[in-house]
This record gives C-alpha cells, sequence and structure tokens, in this order.
C-alpha cells in the first residue's frame, strides 16, 4: 500500500473523471445493453470496495459477502411487494437487518484466527443461501418478483437509464468515503492489525473493534448494493447471493488491486467486461452457458496470484510513479501540534516494580524481581540467554501477566494487563524484531504511533472531518522523523528502509506516542557499528528530555555506554544492580557470564 | 421415530460419514504438508465417479483429456522456466519424462477403455487417472506458490475450484450418472437390512485409514511428509524435498477422492458438482480437527454423516443450512483451542 501524494492526485484525477461519466453516460446514443452493463458494475463495484476495506486495509478474506447483498435485496423485495412499503423504507430497513446480522456474524466471525476467519465466513454465506432457498415466504428458490422501481420524487427510476445515475452516484460517495477512511487514523490502524496484531494493540488499537467496525462498513456497502440490485431487476432470487457469488466479488477485488478502493472498481469493470465478452465468444465452443467461462476465472485468478498481487491497480500506480516528479514535503513546525501529557519531572520515579513473579508450569522464569525506572535515566537489563530478560519485559509491557508482585507506573498500581491499557497509560515499545506495515510510507507507520493521541473515528473519517486531526498527526510524525534524521525517507515506502534505518522509525514511532515510558527489546540486534553510534545519540537525546527507558540489551558495549543503571538477571533472579563500572566487577556477574571462577 | 428407524438413520449416517472421514483425511494431509486448504477436494471425487460411469458404458471417459491437458501445459511452463534460467538437457530428460507417464496412462485408458473390464478394474483405471490429475494440478497451481501465505493459497484454491467445476460441466456435462452396486449383497442383522455397499465403503474406508497410518508411522516416504508438515526449513535442510513432498500428498489426496466417489456412485446419483458438496462437508470434518488431526477430523466426519441423516429425516430441507451452520460454533471452539497455531503463523 504505498501511498504518496502523486496517488492521492490520481484519485483526485478519478473521482472526477468518473463524476463526469456518471453524469454524461445516460444522454450518450449508446445501446440500452451498455448502460445495463455500466449498471451491473456499479452496482458490484460497491461489494468489491467494501472487499477492499476488508481484505485489502484489515487483512480479513470474506467468502460470504453476497450473503449481505441477499439481505439488503431480500429485505425491500419483501417491504416492497408484501407490504407497498416505499423502496427507501426498504434501503433503511435492509441497512438495519444488515447492520444487526453483521455484528452478530461479525461479533462470531471476527474472533476466529488465522485461516479459519475466511472459512467462517464461507460457512455463513453457504448457510444464508440455503436458507433463502427454502423459507416460503421469500419465495423459495424462484424467489420474489415484482418489485417496484424506485422513486425519486415523482420521477420512477425504473429504465436502466435512469437508475445509471443513482447507482453511480452512490459508487462516487462510496469511493469518496471510503478512500478517506483508507487514508485516516482508522485506516493506519487497519493496516498495522493486519500486519500484527501485536503491533496494533501496542500502539493502543482496539483491534477486536476495529475488525468489526470494517466488517459492518463493508458489509453495509454490501447491502446498499443489494437494494439496487433488487430493484434494478426488479426480481430476486438466490442464486446471485450463493457463494459463488461471493467468490466472483473477492475475485473482482484481487484482479481490481486490494491496495486501492479503486481497486473495487476496476475489479468490477474489468471481470464483467470479460464475462460478458466470454459468452460472446465462448458459444463457438459449444458448451453450456457458464461452462468455459468459470474455467477462464479461475485460471485468471492463479495466474494472477502467481505472477502479480497487486492487480491492475497496482500496474497504473507503477506506469504513473515513473512519470511524475516528487513533491516537496511540507516544512516541520518545532512544536507539536498535538495534546501531549504532563511530563513528569526529572528524577521522579516511572516504573515501580515489586517483588514480580512469573512461573511457566513448575520452570520459575522470574522469580521475585524488584527494581524501579526514574524519568531522565536509562536503565538497561541484561544477562545470559534464558535469565527472564523477555519474560520481564513482557511483564512490563503488558503481554503477561504476573504470578505475584506488583507493576505500578506513576505510583499506580492498576496496571492493568494486556498491552492496548499499557499503551494508554504511556508507555511505548519497540520490538525485538521490526514490526511494521512494509507498504506503507515511513510517514504513515511513524504517524500510526500517535494513534492515541488523536479521537476521531470511522465515521469522521469517512466524512473527512479528521482533516485538522489528521494534518497534526502527521506533522508530529515529520517531527520525531527529522529529530532522527529520516526526513529525506518520509515518502518511501517502510520495506526499503535499512534495518538501522527501520528501527530508529520504530523508535520514532514510539516517541510520536508521547510516551513518558520507552520500552526498547534489544534495538541494537543486527546494528552495523555507525548504526548503533546513531542510535546511542538519539537515545541520550531522547533520555535528556527526560524519558524513563528500560532498554533490554544484548550488546555489553552499547549498554555499558548507555545506561546509568544496570540491572543483571540469572535464572529468573536478579543477581546484581548498579552503575555500570560496578557491575561489571561484581563476582556474581561474571561468574554468570564466565561460568565459575576456579 | 421409532428404534428400527434410528437405527437405519444411524446407518446411513455412518456410511455418509465414513466417506466425509476420507474426504477430511485427505484435506488434513494437504493442509499439514503444503498449508493449502483444498477446496477443490470434492471435484476428485465427482471425477472419480464420472469415469468410472463411462467406463462402465465402454466410453473413453473425457477426464484424459484434461489430463494430457494439464501435463502439457506444466510442460510448457517447465521448458520456458528452463529456457530462461539456462538449465540444459538434464531438466529436459526431467521434464520429458514427466509428459510421457501422463501420455501413456491416458494411451492406455484410451486403448482399454472399449473392452468392458469388470467393475473394479475400472474403479481402479479412475482412481489411477484422477491421481494423475491431481499430481498435474498440484505441480501447475501450487508449486509456484510453495512460499504463498495461507490466505493467497487458500484464494488460489478456490480458482482451482472453480476451473474445475467449469471443466467437469464441459467434459461431463449437466446430467448425472449412478454405476451398478459393486456388491450385491445383503446382509440381516436384527431387524436391520445392511446393504452390500454400505459394507463396501464402511470395509474400504478403514482400510484406507489403516494403510494411511501405517503409510505415517512406518515408511521413510511417510515420514518425510510427517517432517514436511512439522517444518518445511528444517526438512528441507534434511534432504526432503518438499515440492516433492507436495505432488506426494496430492497424489494421496486425489486417490482418497476418487475412491471416495467411486464407493459413493452406487449409493446416489454423482453430477459434476455433487462432490463440492460432499467435499464441503468433510472439511467441516477437517475443520473439527482443527486442520492437523487425522483421529478427531475421522469422527468428526462420522459426527456429521449422523446429524446430517437425523435432521434429513426430521426436516430435509433445512439440512445443509443446518449442517453449515454447525460449523460456526466448531470453528470458534477450535479457534479458541489452537489459539498459538493462528495469526503469527498467518504472517
Amino acid at each position: 500500500m504505498i501511498r504518496s501524494f502523486r496517488q492521492v492526485g490520481l484519485e483526485t484525477y478519478g473521482i472526477l473523471a468518473l463524476a463526469g461519466v456518471t453524469v454524461v453516460v445516460p444522454f450518450l446514443p449508446i445501446s440500452e445493453f451498455w448502460v445495463t452493463l455500466g449498471n451491473y458494475i456499479g452496482i458490484s463495484a460497491l461489494v468489491a470496495i467494501g472487499l477492499v476495506l476488508l481484505t485489502g486495509a484489515a487483512g480479513i478474506t470474506s467468502f460470504g459477502q453476497a450473503a449481505f447483498v441477499g439481505i439488503g435485496a431480500y429485505t425491500t423485495a419483501y417491504l416492497t411487494t408484501a407490504h407497498d412499503a416505499s423502496a427507501w423504507l426498504g434501503l433503511i430497513a435492509g441497512l438495519c437487518a444488515t447492520g444487526v446480522t453483521a455484528v452478530v456474524l461479525g461479533e462470531l466471525t471476527m474472533r476466529l484466527s488465522g485461516h479459519f476467519l475466511p472459512l467462517g465466513t464461507l460457512a455463513w454465506g453457504l448457510a444464508l443461501y440455503f436458507l433463502a432457498g427454502n423459507l416460503d415466504f421469500l419465495g423459495g428458490y424462484d424467489g420474489m418478483t415484482g418489485i417496484p422501481p424506485i422513486q425519486l420524487g415523482p420521477i420512477a427510476l425504473d429504465k436502466g437509464r435512469r437508475i445509471f445515475w443513482l447507482i453511480w452516484a452512490i459508487v462516487l460517495i462510496a469511493i469518496i468515503i471510503t478512500g478517506n477512511l483508507m487514508r485516516s487514523r482508522s485506516g493506519r490502524a487497519l493496516r498495522a492489525l493486519k500486519e500484527s496484531g501485536a503491533l496494533a494493540e501496542s500502539m493502543g488499537v482496539n483491534t477486536a473493534r476495529e475488525k468489526l467496525k470494517v466488517f459492518v462498513t463493508a458489509a453495509l456497502l454490501a447491502s446498499v448494493a443489494g437494494w439496487l440490485f433488487a430493484h434494478m431487476q426488479r426480481t430476486v432470487n438466490p442464486t446471485p447471493f450463493s457463494a459463488m457469488a461471493s467468490i466472483e466479488y473477492l475475485l473482482m477485488a484481487v484482479i481490481g488491486g486490494l491496495s486501492s478502493v479503486w481497486g473495487g472498481l476496476i475489479g468490477a469493470a474489468a471481470v464483467l467486461i470479460l464475462k460478458d465478452l466470454l459468452q460472446r465468444l465462448l458459444p463457438v465452443l459449444s458448451a453450456p452457458v457458464g461452462t468455459y467461462e468459470i474455467v477462464v476465472f479461475g485460471a485468471i485468478l492463479v495466474i494472477l496470484l502467481q505472477y502479480s498481487a497487486q492487480g491492475i491497480w497496482g500496474l497504473l500506480v507503477r506506469a504513473c510513479r515513473r512519470q511524475s516528479k516528487p513533491q516537496s514535503a511540507p516544512s516541520v513546525t518545532s512544536a507539536s501540534l498535538l495534546d501531549h501529557r504532563s511530563k513528569p519531572r526529572v528524577g521522579e520515579p516511572i516504573l515501580q516494580i515489586e517483588a514480580v513473579r512469573r512461573t511457566f508450569g513448575g520452570l520459575v522464569a522470574v522469580n521475585d524481581v524488584s527494581f524501579g525506572v526514574r524519568a531522565g535515566e536509562i536503565v538497561g537489563l541484561i544477562g545470559p540467554n534464558g535469565a527472564g530478560k523477555s519474560t520481564l519485559f513482557n511483564l512490563v509491557s503488558g503481554a503477561l501477566a504476573p504470578v505475584s508482585g506488583t507493576v505500578s507506573l506513576l505510583g499506580d498500581r492498576r496496571y492493568k494487563r494486556g498491552a492496548r491499557q499499557v499503551a494508554t497509560l504511556g508507555v511505548s515499545r519497540s520490538f525485538q524484531h521490526v514490526k511494521m506495515d512494509a507498504e506503507m510510507t515511513v510517514l504513515e507507520n511513524v504517524a500510526l504511533g500517535a494513534h492515541l493521541r488523536g479521537n476521531r473515528g470511522h465515521l469522521s473519517a469517512m466524512l473527512g472531518l479528521d482533516r485538522k486531526e489528521e494534518r497534526a498527526i502527521h506533522m508530529e510524525a515529520r517531527r520525531q522523523l527529522s529529530a532522527l534524521g529520516l526526513s529525506d525517507f518520509d515518502g518511501h515506502p517502510a520495506g526499503a528502509l535499512a534495518l538501522g534505518q527501520q528501527r530508529l522509525m520504530e523508535i520514532a514511532r514510539a516517541l510520536a506516542g508521547d510516551p513518558i515510558l520507552l520500552l526498547l527489546d534489544e534495538p541494537a540486534a543486527g546494528l552495523r557499528h555507525a548504526e548503533k553510534q546513531e542510535l546511542a545519540a538519539v537515545l541520550n537525546r531522547v533520555r535528556a528530555e527526560g524519558l524513563a527507558i528500560l532498554l533490554v540489551e544484548h550488546d555489553m558495549e552499547l549498554v555499558m555506554g548507555l545506561a546509568d543503571r544496570l540491572i543483571v538477571l540469572d535464572f529468573g533472579t536478579k543477581i546484581a544492580e548498579g552503575v555500570p563500572d560496578d557491575v561489571r566487577r561484581e563476582p556474581r556477574v561474571l561468574e554468570a557470564y564466565l561460568g565459575s571462577v576456579a | 421415530m421409532n428404534g428400527n428407524i434410528a437405527l437405519l438413520l444411524i446407518q446411513d449416517g455412518l456410511t455418509v460419514g465414513a466417506i466425509y472421514a476420507l474426504l477430511a483425511v485427505a484435506l488434513v494431509l494437504v493442509f499439514t504438508v503444503t498449508r493449502i486448504i483444498f477446496i477443490p477436494q470434492g471435484e476428485f471425487v465427482s471425477f472419480g465417479a464420472l469415469t468410472l460411469a463411462a467406463l462402465q458404458t465402454g466410453q473413453v471417459p473425457k477426464t484424459i483429456w484434461l489430463l494430457i491437458a494439464l501435463a502439457c501445459l506444466v510442460a510448457v511452463r517447465d521448458s520456458v522456466r528452463c529456457i530462461r534460467s539456462g538449465e540444459g538437457l538434464r531438466a529436459a530428460r526431467g521434464i520429458l519424462v514427466n509428459v510421457v507417464v501422463s501420455f501413456v496412462v491416458c494411451g492406455l485408458v484410451y486403448v482399454l477403455a472399449p473392452l468392458q473390464f469388470p467393475l473394479w478394474a475400472d474403479a481402479i483405471i479412475s482412481v489411477v487417472v484422477v491421481v494423475f490429475i491431481g499430481i498435474t494440478l498440484y505441480r501447475l497451481a501450487f508449486e509456484p506458490l510453495q512460499s504463498a501465505s495461507i490466505l493467497v493459497l487458500l484464494i488460489a484454491a478456490v480458482g482451482v475450484h472453480l476451473a474445475l467445476t467449469g471443466l467437469g460441466l464441459a467434459m461431463f456435462g449437466a446430467e448425472g450418472s449412478r454405476t451398478p452396486p459393486m456388491f450385491d449383497f445383503q446382509g440381516q442383522l436384527g431387524p436391520l437390512q445392511i446393504g452390500g455397499q454400505s459394507i463396501a465403503i464402511f470395509v474400504s474406508a478403514s482400510v484406507a485409514m489403516a494403510a494411511l497410518s501405517f503409510f505415517f508411522g512406518a515408511t521413510l516416504g511417510g515420514k518425510a511428509l510427517r517432517a514436511t508438515a512439522a517444518n518445511r526449513v528444517g526438512a528441507r535442510l534434511l534432504g526432503i524435498r518438499t515440492a516433492r513432498a507436495g505432488t506426494l500428498a496430492f497424489g494421496l489426496a486425489a486417490a482418497l477422492g476418487a475412491a471416495s466417489g467411486v464407493l459413493i456412485s452406487p449409493l446416489s446419483t454423482i453430477y459434476y458438482d455433487t462432490g463440492f458438496l460432499i467435499g464441503l462437508k468433510g472439511f467441516i470434518a477437517a475443520v473439527i480437527g482443527g486442520l492437523v488431526s487425522y483421529p478427531l477430523a475421522a469422527v468428526g466426519a462420522l459426527a456429521i454423516g449422523l446429524l446430517e441423516s437425523f435432521t434429513t429425516f426430521e426436516t430435509s430441507k433445512l439440512k445443509d443450512v443446518i449442517v453449515f451452520a454447525l460449523i460456526l460454533p466448531v470453528l470458534l471452539l477450535v479457534s479458541f483451542t489452537h489459539r498459538s497455531s493462528g495469526e503469527e503463523q498467518n504472517n
């Protein structure tokens, strides 16, 4: 997901072009056939755009999207035929029905881990299909007929050309609002959780809720598509809502490109036009309708996965990038535009660990360890392999709960469990193996760190009401990047950075959260000498600003030079604590590292 | 419902459940070795059954043309790759051998088909053809994706399923076929009539499973598969060719699928797309086993067979709704008990 100024430019042109097409097409002297095809493309695009949000941004693959289209279509079909309700009431009722179903199914399926999740969606997709086919009041497998057209004031949208405007106006709105969402705080959070749940949670993202919200959003888009479908076709039956149709929607999203909402639109157009061409060309082979079509689709899907995962949109972006020049970034202000916490005074106790103990079965990994970290102090946590450093680190970062003892922050003992809660308290962390979205820009990756300093949600992002806050967040991210000397890279995909730069980026991300305590898990691992020196300079500077830092590190030279105090662990027990020079001479430390001195 | 009906339903359920079990075992096998959630498993069932049906009427089964086409595609792709990478004659020989083997199999079937062999011989021929299709399919569609994520592999599997369904319709048409029963035996157990075919299915399924557990427990090939399943990189370091493990897994899965098709085709009419639904139910069973446990998957399959048989009796219309809705709670349960194997592995 490479997002740069240029791509935003491409998207703006796209929206203008699309608006033009929407207005003009019904006036053109083209055959009804093309208008109808355009209508189907628009309707399918709505579903595919939802899938781009779901699969492309949040990494949730759904094989059940057509079921939501079905709920939208059947609700309005039933209300308008059996109860003579207005189509607009049908829309609202359909959205409500879909919303409720999506919340219930989402609550269940979003809890599934890994590959069980797409299987879950396949399961309820199939179940809903068979249900629709077997309920008598919905007409069984024959479906329902006689659905009235949508009334727009005095005008009935009963012709293809008339409903074209409505369909494409909705597509246009969908593209704008979902595009906004992808570029927002929520969008960043979604992409982070796709990459790693641990990363998102440690940035303060409520992953379960974000997943559910994006799932419901995609379902509602599908429901609107179903409403349009029912009133355009004027009949419904279960077939267009089967698992097969769900797979076709997914195919559209994959072919179009999962990295942008435009992929949904392009994919819908590509698939439907191709399908039409195949249906016209293939009867030459004298096979039943639809036979070779799905063969070709299946083959395209596999070939696409084997050769290019970016889809058609990815190709377009690559072509455009070659031509345009990079733009200069706005200048960086020195003061943060975001609210920040009141900073503790230097020397004030920040983290206090008292007699913390953690066991795994019979193994005591951390054995009644106590120590503290003050503001403006770097405390190094060292010890031989298996000493319990990582376990202790996880106890502080909230990934693990202690069996006994307490961890308190600023004297507050309600140090809660869970990475997200710990992040809320003002604790930022880096990871032993860099965790980031490699395709997202460096700037966006760092902006993710400021997640908790913003509060604009899903809705205001979609409506574009979050721009001011977004500017402030981006400014903060730039400020951190320039402080770490990474300003030149802010528009690069994070994956293009060298390992040392990636580690610095992680620290910038952690600092963007305005923490009072910074937890660093082996930040120097794999770095070259010059990069280590750069890292040390950064940490020295941050310390001078009054941050408390807990550092787990293997590189003795770096730790000895940097830390104010060292805590040495061996077999889960603290064996020494003090300034580096004293600890270095401690006999028990020498014994732990070098074996017993005979 | 009285006792006799219940017994009958149990017999039905166990018979169908045994078929599901064969498929579930195949799915677990494919998943553990290749990480592919193999949606097209059910197509092997249809292909096996319909190939047998064609052979029984003395026709040349169209599946051999599919095999030839797939083999040629693989050969073309491999040749292109060879030329690009500058590999010489050594690789070319391998490619040639693969194509020639496929052609020989197809040629034999072509010549032998009109001779109308007994049912058991035709059954074996059908399974062999489908096994070759399975192996070639792996080489063509999945081998290049070996290092892709589970999700990408799953989408690819869906693509293969689409293609095979369409090809199934093209090869066999929309009409279904039914083969004559293999065993005309009718047993009497107390008040219960037991069909020979049911016994045959149960015995074959048990034999297949016993053979598999022998294969995995006591042979080098089976152990290599298990090693690949446990740790691909580690297996490769020990000199196991993991791509070959993939073809072996697909061969076995195709054999199990085709055997299921051959066994079930005397009991019900098989259409080109019947296999998919049967496969999905085997699939739910495989998921009950967390996609890793053979015994759990087999037990789950029998349970699904029973559930289906009883729901058919109570409310035949909603049978599929119930069976597919059942998978959600099962998935949740599995998801919570297999937490560790979830997210991070997926990335």
